[in-house]
């Protein structure tokens, strides 16, 4: 099938002010009759129940975290871009539609990306109005920094606490509308099925992570912004509780998931220590504003870092990239370090590491500056290796951090599932192939405050409200689903624990599919996964009982769904055979190593439909087309 | 890197709480962690603990978690009587075993409170925290129809003490290290955030107020100066907030 994202067609500048026009509205009265089911309350999740219930909505949120406040968005470090151009560098709408569009390889849609861009600015508006504590300057005006794949400062941002700080104001406004009663909160709680009646979402089918309890609740739309899922990796920067189950779920119910194989794996992480490791943390891009990347110039160098003169030092980044140096975009970065570890010049335990060095920004502004802008990291990077960052240099080593790819979703952010919303992380929409530093709180935040708020509305006026009760019978079918597969998932009583598969799928999936791939890895991948998925279902252990919290249970759930999406991110990733962005296929690349794309047979978005277990998914096409920005080589040199 | 022990390993005797929920009585149980490098997390340590009990069939040790990178607030554990274990400025999940000895016994239990009832094991419900919030956590600005955000200069020192307040994680320790159970360190830290910006004194009176009266509500006590509650926060909340809370409720009656 070739798919429509329903875009405004025009002026690109006027697409977003033309459609919000022609959208249709519900009128105030009639708002309160319609009841919308938010699941996760990130920062996609938080602003857009937030903003539903100001406007008026009955909202209903669900988290699996013990407080809404405590989703993954809060990790983030670094800041958010906006293209308020307060620094007079050179910025504009347009410029940050242009660098999102060609830091995603064009492989996302113009539109979407005009949209984001263009409602960046009010982002910034709304979460100071809400306080969030931006760095200021002296003049008491708000501060912004770079990020990487892009040459000018757009990046505003909260010390390395930007996520924190914006979840935290999304947090509030979420707060302020359950105390009015407009948003009732779930906390605690994990979306395990989607409930279609007459092929239209209206309904979520959820366990009661302290009670065990198994209910559906239903409304007259359905909106996930429940993340990304980069723990397929099993070792990622994501936390341990992300994973891919509720957009899994949506997908086995009919939603088109798009572009599974674009993952970005983010540059700067604290490498792995051992097999226990549970989780690799992030140090901030903006780290690189300031750190030097580095290995040394010998293969098998035995010095010390200091040790090490400058002429036996290689700043490969510097080297290759002149005009963007150390912030090159994440996914040349990631693919560069381990060019460099693959070719034995890689430091720390396993050769798996690189230097990040701030030797000379410490000389040149002093230990205090770069403790101000960074002291969190460094401390954070302390506590877990035990070195001084400030003495010695750090290593880091690219990790699985984000995932561009996601539930495919039109222009107004609906799923090809009438009723059903995907925002944020959770759907594919704006980053491409690869997303720049900086953009995924941005389009969390656009999403949820200032596109969903106007694009639901022209599906509820079209739905007659409160279609569906909880006695419905696919409500009672759903539930009778849900406890049979909790049921199996305990049944089987086998040896292995749900953490065991977790590293049997990492491994897979880190080496085979991880930072690049090829045409043999992902057969390979195509052939252990089902072992691991049939072994998985013959030998998991999970204790304990269905009636109370039980964490096995929930990790053995979660695990067996992304080993079931490890084989369709594999498959995806086949299919597309031509290198773009974060997707390194090594067949498919220029001699200096950058990634080769192919606009003649790939412009267009993978939705893969689900057709039945064990069955091969059936692909769906979008064409992209490039009216403003004519895709070029993606060169940073 | 060179220097490190990358082979040696510990054995510990951990001395854990279990108890089923806040209606039954919980206990003490000993189990012992082996095979442990100076690498591990704490909770990386407990990982390893857990993946042996379900092999042999027991339950394991629930505990909450999820970041692993001391951000998200959800890791709870008082480990040898200190909340989050006594690192300076630590969450047990960036506590590592580096911090303890080969044959150490230690002891874990969850926040002890009135207004945290044990869900679990290590496991608390915090909701009260969220109430606190709810209750004026906030500037009312709706989605839209704010001004540009640089309308409105904000001196860099406000901007900064307000950001020093803002760091809380709302992870609970305050009141798990108070021996009245107060969670005036938190309460203060979010009415000094908003008090501190020009944006948030608009509401500020009936929002010192409001929150005070939900603290008190969901069975918190009130400070009684022992300053445990700073000297637990993994991100070094300073106990100043408090004196601003108390100076903001005292404006807020007169």
């Amino acid at each position: 099938m070739i798919l429509d994202g329903k875009c405004p067609t025009g002026p690109i500048e006027q697409t977003w002010d033309k459609h919000r026009f022609d959208m249709k509205l519900v009128t105030p009265a009639n708002k309160r009759q319609y009841k919308i089911l938010v699941v996760g309350t990130g920062l996609a999740g938080a602003s857009a129940a937030a903003s539903f219930g100001e406007l008026g909505y009955n909202v209903e949120a669900f988290c699996y975290q013990d407080s809404s406040r405590r989703a993954h968005s809060i990790a983030a470090q670094g800041g958010i871009n906006a293209a308020k151009n307060y620094p007079n560098d050179g910025d504009s709408i347009f410029r940050l539609f242009y660098d999102t569009v060609k830091g995603g390889d064009f492989r996302s849609r113009e539109a979407d990306v005009w949209r984001l861009a263009q409602v960046s600015n009010n982002i910034i508006d709304q979460c100071v109005a809400q306080g969030v504590p931006f760095a200021r300057d002296y003049a008491g005006y708000l501060d912004n920094r770079s990020f990487g794949g892009a040459q000018v400062s757009r990046t505003f941002y909260a010390r390395g606490q930007t996520g924190q700080q914006l979840l935290l104001g999304a947090y509030s406004a979420l707060s302020r509308n359950i105390k009015l009663g407009t948003v009732k909160m779930f906390p605690r709680t994990e979306m395990l099925d989607l409930v279609l009646v007459d092929g239209e979402a209206k309904g979520i089918t959820i366990r009661d992570l302290v009670t065990g309890e198994i209910r559906c609740h239903v409304g007259d739309a359905v909106v996930l912004c429940t993340g990304g899922y980069g723990n397929v990796f099993n070792l990622s920067t994501n936390a341990r509780g992300c994973s891919v189950t509720a957009i899994w779920k949506a997908y086995k119910k009919g939603a088109f998931f798009a572009n599974p194989c674009f993952t970005q794996i983010h540059p700067t992480c604290i490498p792995q220590a051992g097999d226990y490791q549970s989780k690799l943390t992030l140090m901030s891009e903006s780290l690189r504003n300031d750190g030097r990347i580095w290995v040394p110039k010998n293969q098998g160098e035995k010095r010390a870092a200091n040790d090490i003169p400058e002429e036996d030092r290689d700043y490969f980044l510097e080297r290759k990239y002149p005009s963007f140096g150390n912030l090159a975009p994440r996914d040349v970065s990631s693919r560069a370090a381990k060019e460099q570890c693959d070719d034995g010049r890689g430091v720390g335990p396993g050769g798996l590491g690189v230097y990040l060095d701030f030797r000379d920004s410490i000389g040149r502004l002093g230990e205090d500056t770069i403790r101000e802008r960074y002291g969190n990291l460094f401390e954070m990077y302390e506590r877990i290796t035990g070195e001084d960052g400030y003495k010695v240099p750090m290593r880091i080593y690219p990790a699985s951090h984000y995932a561009m790819g996601g539930l495919w979703v039109d222009y107004n952010l609906m799923s090809n599932v009438p009723g059903l919303f995907v925002l944020g992380e959770a759907n594919f929409s704006v980053h491409g192939a690869n997303r720049l530093g900086a953009s995924a709180l941005m389009q969390g935040l656009a999403d949820g405050y200032f596109v969903i708020p106007y694009t639901i509305a022209p599906y509820l006026v079209s739905t007659r409200p409160g279609k569906a009760k909880e006695d419905h019978p696919e409500c009672r079918k759903s539930i009778d689903e849900v406890k049979a597969y909790t049921k199996k998932l305990l049944s089987v009583n086998g040896t292995e624990t749900p953490g065991d598969f977790m590293r049997k799928l990492g491994n897979v999936t880190w080496n085979n599919i991880g930072m690049a791939r090829s045409k043999e890895s992902l057969t390979e991948t195509l052939s252990k996964v089902p072992e691991i998925r049939e072994q998985f279902w013959s030998n998991v252990k999970v204790t304990g009982s269905p009636s109370e919290m039980n964490q096995v249970l929930e990790n053995a759930g979660r695990t067996a769904d992304l080993i079931e999406f490890a084989e369709l991110l594999a498959r995806d990733a086949l299919v597309r055979d031509e290198s773009c962005g974060a997707h390194f296929r090594v067949e498919h690349q220029y001699e200096d190593g950058e990634a080769k794309r192919d606009d003649a047979n790939f412009t267009y978005v993978a939705a893969w439909g689900y057709t039945g277990d064990g069955k091969t998914p059936e692909l769906h096409k979008e064409p992209l087309e490039f009216q403003v920005i004519k895709p070029a080589v993606r060169s940073y040199k | 890197m060179s220097g490190h022990s990358e082979h040696k390993t510990m054995t510990l005797t951990l001395i854990v709480w279990r108890q089923n929920g806040s209606k039954t009585p919980g206990r003490f149980e000993t189990y012992t962690a082996r095979e442990i490098t100076e690498h591990h997390s704490f909770l990386e340590m407990l990982d390893v603990v857990n993946e042996d009990l379900i092999k042999s069939g027991k339950e394991p040790i629930v505990f909450d978690h999820d970041c692993r990178e001391g951000i998200c607030g959800t890791c709870s554990q008082v480990i040898n009587g200190v909340p989050h274990g006594g690192q300076d400025r630590t969450t047990v999940c960036q506590l590592h075993m580096r911090k303890f000895k080969d044959g150490d016994t230690i002891y874990i239990e969850p926040w002890r409170a009135r207004a945290f009832p044990v869900v679990k094991d290590l496991v608390v419900d915090r909701n009260a925290l969220d109430r606190i919030i709810e209750a004026g956590g906030y500037t009312s600005a709706h989605t839209g129809g704010v001004p540009d955000a640089n309308a409105l200069p904000i001196p860099k020192p406000d901007a900064e003490y307000s950001m020093d307040a803002a760091e809380c994680i709302g992870c609970g320790a305050c009141v798990a290290a108070c021996p009245n159970s107060s969670a005036m360190l938190f309460t203060s830290a979010k009415v000094a955030q908003l008090a501190a910006l020009p944006q948030g004194r608009i509401e500020a009176k009936e929002r010192v107020q409001a929150m005070i009266d939900a603290m008190q509500d969901c069975g918190f006590g009130n400070c009684s100066n022992h300053y445990e509650c700073q000297a637990a926060c993994p991100k070094g909340i300073d106990v100043k907030f408090i004196a601003h809370l108390n100076r903001e409720y005292m404006k807020a009656l007169v």
